[in-house]
Order: structure tokens, then sequence, then C-alpha cells
């Protein structure tokens, strides 16, 4: 993609980012919030968090070596890992590590 | 006065600075990686400012898709109007600080500046200001180094993209035991994982998100009254 491109889609994450941080202020000053933006904005942040893991996941193949299989493991160590210690680096960073190491080692391409 | 308020705010950032070396380093060696140039990286760390979409952000930069990265970037910080409806209250009489204190709202600024008690005598909107400042230089700086060490860090860094998915499946594994209703949650895994199935993995994003959108419409109690005694429904 050529810079101007990327600027241009750059330019519009960063718009839509910005809208969802200046728009209560703009919009609910003093205001009430209607109940259903409300009950929406309640569910979207889980819903929104389910599509991103899918999202990060979407080149997973189960046909083929390794099966996705790494992937699985270090995503399920990671959930684990949080679930334990309720620590946002220590499962990051274990999750990512193991990943690593299973790459490397245990499903080498 | 600034000075103060610098010296009062720091401390209380200093757990930020950790989560965002770690996370923003990543990021600068994964943008590298896909052959993006260091002033780009800092571009999109001050510009957008948002760690899980600044990752999202990775693979649009490659397919031209301006309705569909637009439209994710509203959908992944959604949780940004909830943040600026608890702050509406602490950040009003903040003067011209206010935009930029909008601006910087990421979830770590927000948890701490929700929270904190800026000390006797210093001014709580500098206090706040320094806090969301402080928390973007290290961010941006953190990418920045990334970016510019990414080639040279003295071990292979094979199979380091996973911190992405590793970062959005520990938030996910938060918010599900954090709420008792899951609904939500295996709508967005479900609904995403069936278009996914249905559109490919380049085109799943958009229906993804009208579905998940629709099927929370259907979660919502009806209307908030009870029906009647002896109503036809």
């Amino acid at each position: 993609m050529s810079v101007q491109k990327e600027l241009c889609i750059i330019g519009l994450i960063a718009l839509g980012t910005a809208l969802t941080r200046f728009a209560p202020f703009l919009l609910f000053s003093g205001r009430k919030v209607p109940p259903v933006m409300r009950d929406l904005g309640g569910m979207l942040p889980c819903a929104a968090m389910g599509l991103l893991v899918v999202y990060c996941l979407k080149d997973l193949s189960f046909a083929a070596p390794p099966y996705g299989l790494p992937e699985l493991i270090a995503v399920a160590a990671t959930a684990a890992l949080y679930c334990f210690r309720r620590n946002v680096l220590l499962s990051i960073g274990g999750g990512t590590a193991l990943y690593m190491l299973l790459v490397r080692f245990v499903f080498v391409q | 006065m600034h000075l103060k308020a610098l010296r009062a705010a720091l401390p209380h950032t200093l757990p930020v600075l950790t989560g965002y070396l770690f996370l923003g380093l990543a990021y600068g060696v994964l943008m590298r990686a896909a052959g993006f140039p260091v002033w780009m990286t800092a571009l999109c760390s001050t510009l957008i400012y948002a760690g899980s979409m600044q990752y999202a952000a990775l693979p649009l930069l490659s397919a031209f898709d301006p309705a569909g990265a637009f439209l994710l970037s509203l959908m992944i910080n959604a949780r940004h109007l909830f943040y600026g409806l608890s702050m509406l209250g602490p950040y009003s009489g903040t003067g011209k600080k206010k935009p930029y204190l909008i601006f910087a709202l990421t979830d770590e600024t927000f948890s701490v500046n929700v929270s904190a008690r800026p000390p006797e005598g210093v001014d709580r909107g500098w206090f706040l200001f320094y806090v969301s400042l402080l928390d973007q230089l290290y961010w941006v700086a953190a990418s920045a180094a990334g970016a510019v060490l990414g080639g040279a860090l003295p071990f292979d860094t094979k199979g380091i993209e996973f911190v992405m998915t590793a970062l959005f499946v520990t938030i996910f594994t938060g918010q599900w035991l954090d709420h008792a209703d899951h609904r939500p949650a295996l709508v967005g895994l479900g609904a995403s994982a069936a278009c996914l199935l249905v559109f490919g993995a380049q085109r799943f994003i958009l229906p993804a998100m009208a579905l998940i959108t629709v099927l929370l419409l259907c979660l919502r109690p009806a209307g908030g009254k009870a029906p009647k005694e002896g109503q036809e429904t």
C-alpha cells in the first residue's frame, strides 16, 4: 500500500478512536444517557473483545499441520494464567513466551 | 505548580510505564517487522494512542479498506464511551487541558485518573494532565524504541506477534470473570466465528459487527415494562 493510503487509514483510525473518547463529552454533558445507548454500550466491550480474539486467530488452519495447536495451547495458557493470578503482564508475557517456545521447539515447520 | 503536579503524578504512572514498555516495545518491533518506518510507528502512537487498536491496525495497513478500518476503530474502542461518561465530573473545570485529557483517555490512564487523589496543594487539573502526558510519552518512546531496535534485538523474535493475541485474550478473560452475563461475550465470539466461516478471513469484520449489533439489541430487555395481566403478546 502506498504511504498516502497508509496515512489515510491511520487518520481514519485516529478519528474513530478520538470520536469514541470525545463522544460522551460532546453528547452527554449534563443530559441523560438514552437507554439504548447505555444497554448497547454496556454489552459492546465484551462482544468487541470476542470479535478481536477471533480476528487474531482468523488465519488459523485446522486442516494442515500444525493444526492451529500452538495458538490454541497458548491462548488457553494465557486465559488460565489470568484466571489464576489476575495479572495482565504475567498472562501476556507467559502466554507469548509459551507460544514462542512452541513454534520454535515443538511445532517446528 | 507544574513541577509539583508532575512530581505528584509520576509515582502513579510507574505501573503504566512497565506495561507500556513491554507492549510498546513489542508493537514497535512488529511494525518494523511489517516494514513500516520508525516515523510511522511514532505517528500512530501519537495520533491514535490506543494499544489494542494499534495492534489491530497492523493488518489494516496492508489491505486498503477505509470504511472497515474506521468502523473497526469505533467498535474496538467503544469502551472509551464508558470512560468518558465516568470522567464527565472529574474532567470538568480543567479548562484548556480538557481536550488533551479526553484525547489521551486510554484504559490505563483512565484507571489512574478515575481513582487517584492528588495530594494537598497540588492542582488537580495539572495532576490529571501530567498523568496523561507521562503515559503517552512512555507509549510513544517505547514503540519508537521497538521500531528502532527491532532488527538489532539480540534474540530471535519469532512468534512475538502472539503478544497481540495474548493481550486480547487477557482482556477478554478479565471481562468474562467480571461479568455474570456471558451472553455478550459469547455473541462476540460466536457471531465473529460464524462470519469468519461464511465470509473468509479478509471480509468477515463488517458482517460480524452488523450481526453482533443485531444480536445485542435482541438481548436487551424488551421495553423495560412488564406485560399487563392477561394481555396478549
